[in-house]
């Protein structure tokens, strides 16, 4: 199963993977429609200790705790991946409480924000790491 | 091939049946439902008055997955364990087990209060059809009076928020939330919900009912239209005790979920298990614990020997957006960071996060609850931000490469 | 000084349209140019900071921002240009020597342009290079003569210690302290894929780069720095720098600031303290003395390791080359004047020196008539920008080519011409931690082998038109050039013939 991995050697914190997160799963085409003047809701963070940089997403835990926490049954892990029926979330956010990464986060009152590797958007492979200049990003098996 | 037979209809059971699965691919499962439906998500009846959700997204698990799952469905109530026979009576008919579990849940606890019977439009909080029927009998004049100001009763008056003319929450506690959060704490949250128009009788509650009116302990009045008794809940510990099992508030199980009796199993909110936030046992009638509770009980039932030793309070819960995430113990020496969006007190004691009060801010929290899970030393990260702004940056950079999978 | 006279040289264009506030250009830029101002939501550049390195346009993910040249200018004068007026504003101010970096950037004459390679036509056919094999490997060193066999009719190796290069081009010297640890690992990572060599030049060899050393040239240059026993057995060859295309005749000068950590580990020197390379070697002063080096080279290395001996072209290079190929070098590498630097006076970079071309042509023929050409192998340097310059090089009579202004593009050097600074927003010419990470080898390692492998594709469709299979083949073989807009004179010396004669 292929992942998300960040390695923070070279990790600039230019954030850009937050900007190419929000805008794929914005559903718009163009980028300066999906986020000028709009909040902005990456499913992927940039977190930084002085002159450290790293880029924090779901990491699709083999054995999620969100999942088993999710109140709504909103949360499954299907095909290898973590994903969210937005429709079921009720925006407890429990998963938020439970996720060892403070990879989930509050972005609207509806329902988490998490990653879904971009598997049911149009990108077709995580936009995060399409776009990250530096390969700190990578999507591969391990 | 094994026969697994599964009481009650809630997650534990879920967790059950997913745990069984995971070790036995076999075996047959029976679930018995007193509830005469499939799981459904209680913690939501709230969130179906607000409007937020229906019945049928509030199904926890696809309509296929009993099916998929080999398990078959019987809607009947069990009246009785035979644990000589080892099998369950329900309905009159009897369902062989080699392993069983009893995930019978709680009932709401309502007390003989004087003139209760004669109260028209009086519910409970905690099932589909105690929401069904409140739904059904509010409108936008309905004066609401819901006595007990816990989690139940709270989620109830935020769902009925708008919906309704008044609604009065009283509670002989002198604060709300009393369960989880302390007296600093509580006013934070009984604000936002009076700001949304909820009006409050803490360090009171009714004495007794004289049809529509409530006469209170402190000797004042109050005009009600819909009553709501959330006072509190009692594990349903009957089918066990029956026959000898060992139960205190709860029934009493083992690390590996097993009761007293053998091949019966527990879990979920009948069950008193291990909370390692007290070192002992007691009912964590929680959510997440519930599944971890039934799917342990699960794998066990199917031949694994897994321990459950490391489940603790955990609560997440959010008022008209303002969000409230508790955990564990709040016992040692206390730090609190107070920000205009909210306040956050973490409890360290030898050298351990034990607990955590968080309100407003709930960004990274899961690494806060991660610790206390792990029991990681706060010495070993960087307390600064720790206490700051949890994130994976408490971490030096080899264990966070360790963390995150990474081969540097 | 109260007045700044100095309008800034570009304009930093935000399309405010287009611009979502990401705020990726203020992380991107060390010179800070960019800021964001929360109390009015708008971002907001000063430009008189920016070098027009172009990070920010290029990570602009809406692309927002270009930088253009300002058209705020003095008034027109054909004599005194604005940049000769701003450069005089410059000194007024400040009282120094101009620096600058990279090569010069001045209007001479580029004589590979006026440069046409021939084709086949009908009488000596075309190869097609993806049916036909090509060779593009040349060995550099003394090809020894007269052939020698032994009883049974077998060759006998008699030959001195040879440079294999699987393409005629190498990476010239940039040393480790003047660009980054991973734009040296990059470089080092392509060589060894591309089975080429690169260069130290002169700041030592990082211990990590130990592992390339097959595909290492170890550099000895005036100030000796990072010179040890093993370093030079390390290489693959060891280079003599006399001297520098960039700025022949002076030394280099390393500031302390840029001496730090593995920097000055590696350089052997303390840590703060200016690397200054002195103008000559103290111990060279003739040709015997350059001998004497040499020699002392080969006899520590056992005379396993070929000797270059790398020179600035300067007006009597022809000479020069035929000294050094007496001296018992086994390459001579000649490096022109549009050739790069991390650092040099303005007026010594953009004056001082001879165009490659020129150079090449005239040391090959010198060489020739005095009857040693195999005596050395040629490598040419200082501004080779595309196969076809390495093509017209090789005709002219070079052995192989040294690129480096090439090498740090394909890493993303935009030519800014700032290097001196240390803030290369790039990652390539800067020390700064946060900045060096921002080259990641890997991808560095990629670009450069993407670019030498194009450029070899290249090499063979042009070798391929010319009926040559054999990169050996087009060496010297001027017949294959012609001149355009060319007087007598640069005809001569490049000894071509006009097009259409």
């Amino acid at each position: 199963m292929k992942k998300i991995y960040v390695n923070e050697k070279w990790c600039l914190g230019c954030r850009l993977c937050e900007y190419n997160c929000a805008f794929a799963n914005s559903g718009e085409t163009d980028m300066v429609k999906a986020l000028k003047g709009k909040p902005v809701k990456p499913r992927i963070h940039v977190e930084e200790d002085g002159k450290i940089t790293y880029a924090v997403s779901c990491r699709h835990c083999e054995d999620p705790l969100c999942v088993k926490s999710c109140i709504s049954g909103a949360l499954s892990k299907t095909d290898g991946a973590v994903k969210i029926d937005k429709n079921k979330c009720v925006g407890c956010f429990t998963c938020v409480l439970v996720c060892p990464y403070g990879a989930i986060s509050v972005q609207e009152e509806t329902a988490a924000t998490k990653c879904e590797l971009c598997l049911s958007n149009s990108c077709g492979s995580p936009a995060c790491v399409k776009g990250c200049p530096n390969k700190a990003i990578v999507y591969e098996e391990r | 091939m094994k026969n697994y037979v599964i009481i009650g209809g809630g997650v534990a059971s879920v967790a059950c049946i997913e745990g069984i699965r995971s070790v036995d691919k076999e075996g047959k499962i029976y679930l018995i439902c007193g509830e005469k439906r499939p799981t459904y998500c209680r913690p939501l009846i709230s969130y179906y008055l607000e409007g937020r959700t229906d019945f049928e997204k509030m199904q926890y698990r696809p309509a296929d997955f009993y099916e998929k799952n080999g398990c078959e469905l019987v809607f009947a109530t069990a009246e009785k364990i035979d644990e000589k026979n080892k099998t369950v009576t329900a309905d009159g008919k009897n369902y062989k087990y080699d392993k069983l579990l009893v995930a019978t849940g709680s009932s709401s606890f309502v007390p003989p209060f004087p003139g209760l019977s004669d109260v028209k439009n009086k519910f409970t909080f905690m099932t589909e059809s105690d929401a069904e029927s409140l739904n059904g009998v509010i409108n936008e004049n309905s004066r609401v009076l819901i006595i007990g100001a816990g989690l139940i009763g709270l989620k109830c008056a935020e769902g009925l928020a708008g919906r309704v003319k008044s609604i009065t929450v009283c509670d002989l506690a002198t604060r709300v939330l009393s369960s989880i959060l302390d007296e600093d704490c509580a006013p934070y949250m009984q604000a936002v919900l009076e700001k949304n128009g909820i009006s409050f009788m803490l360090g009171d509650s009714a004495a007794e009912f004289n049809g529509n009116t409530a006469h209170m302990k402190s000797g004042g009045e109050l005009e009600f239209d819909v009553l709501v008794l959330a006072l509190g809940v009692r594990a349903n510990v009957s089918l066990v005790k029956d026959i000898g099992g060992t139960v205190n508030r709860g029934i009493v199980v083992n690390e590996f979920m097993e009761t007293s009796i053998k091949d019966v199993y527990s879990a979920g909110d009948c069950a008193e298990g291990y909370d390692a936030s007290i070192k002992g046992n007691r009912i964590l009638a929680l959510f997440p614990s519930a599944y971890a509770e039934g799917f342990t009980a699960g794998a066990n039932m199917a031949g694994e020997s897994r321990k459950l030793l490391n489940e603790f309070p955990l609560n997440s819960i959010g008022f008209f957006g303002l969000h409230v995430m508790t955990a564990g113990a709040y016992v040692g020496e206390m730090t609190e960071i107070k920000t205009e969006s909210g306040i956050k007190r973490l409890f360290i004691d030898n050298d351990k996060l034990v607990g955590f009060i968080i309100i407003g801010d709930v960004k990274g929290v899961g690494i806060y609850t991660n610790m206390i899970r792990e029991g990681t030393p706060v010495s070993s990260v960087n307390e600064e931000i720790l206490i700051n702004s949890p994130s994976l940056a408490i971490f030096s950079p080899e264990i966070r490469a360790k963390i995150l999978g990474s081969v540097v | 000084m109260s007045i700044n006279y100095i309008y800034p040289e570009f304009e930093v264009v935000r399309r405010d349209d287009r611009c979502i506030r990401c705020r990726v250009c203020e992380r991107q830029c060390a010179n800070e140019v960019h800021r964001y101002d929360a109390d009015e939501g708008v971002m907001i550049s000063d430009e008189i900071k920016c070098v027009n390195c172009q990070r920010c346009v290029s990570l602009c993910p809406t692309r927002a921002l270009k930088i253009v040249k300002s058209d705020c200018v003095l008034r027109e004068n054909a004599n005194w240009s604005n940049q000769t007026i701003k450069e005089i504003y410059k000194q007024a101010d400040s009282g120094g020597v101009l620096l600058s970096s990279m090569g010069n950037p001045n209007p001479l004459p580029v004589y590979w342009d006026k440069i046409l390679i021939n084709a086949s036509q009908v009488t000596n056919p075309p190869i097609d290079p993806l049916r036909e094999p090509m060779e593009t490997k040349v060995f550099l060193g003394k090809k020894s003569s007269p052939i020698e066999r032994d009883a049974s009719g077998n060759l006998k190796n008699n030959l001195t210690p040879q440079i294999e290069l699987d393409m005629p081009v190498m990476f010239s010297a940039m040393s480790y302290g003047s660009i980054s640890y991973n734009a040296h690992k990059s470089l080092a990572l392509a060589a060894k894929e591309l089975g080429i060599l690169y260069n130290t030049g002169e700041g030592g060899l990082h211990e990590d780069f130990y592992v390339y050393g097959e595909n290492t040239i170890v550099q000895v240059a005036s100030g000796r720095f990072g010179v040890h026993e093993n370093f030079l057995q390390a290489g693959k060859a060891i280079e003599i720098k006399m001297g520098q295309g960039a700025k022949p005749g002076i030394g280099g000068h390393l500031p302390g600031t840029k001496i730090v950590g593995d920097v000055a580990k590696t350089r052997m020197i303390p840590e703060g303290s200016d690397a200054i390379s002195p103008a000559p070697h103290h111990d060279i002063y003739s040709i015997e003395d350059l001998r004497q080096l040499v020699y002392s080279l080969k006899e520590a290395t056992a005379y396993k390791k070929p000797v270059i001996v790398k020179v600035a072209a300067v007006h009597n290079i022809a000479a020069i080359a035929s000294g050094i190929a007496r001296s018992g070098a086994d390459v001579i590498a000649i490096d022109g004047f549009r050739g790069g630097t991390g650092a040099a006076p303005t007026r010594v970079r953009d004056n001082v020196g001879i165009p490659i071309e020129l150079a090449i042509a005239s040391v090959d023929k010198r060489l020739r008539d005095e009857g040693i050409r195999n005596n050395v192998s040629l490598v040419v340097g200082g501004s080779i920008r595309s196969a076809a310059d390495v093509v017209k090089a090789i005709a002219l009579g070079a052995d192989a080519c040294y690129i480096a202004t090439a090498a740090l593009l394909a890493l993303g050097c935009h030519l800014c011409r700032t290097c001196q600074t240390g803030k290369c927003n790039w990652g390539i010419a800067t020390q700064r931690p946060e900045l060096v990470k921002r080259l990641n080898p890997e991808i560095g390692k990629e670009r450069l082998v993407n670019l030498m492998t194009a450029w070899k594709h290249e090499i063979k469709e042009l070798m391929g038109g010319m009926g040559i299979n054999s990169i050996e083949a087009l060496r010297g073989n001027r017949l294959m050039l012609r001149g355009i807009g060319l007087n007598e004179k640069e005809l001569e010396i490049l000894g071509i013939s006009h097009a259409g004669e």
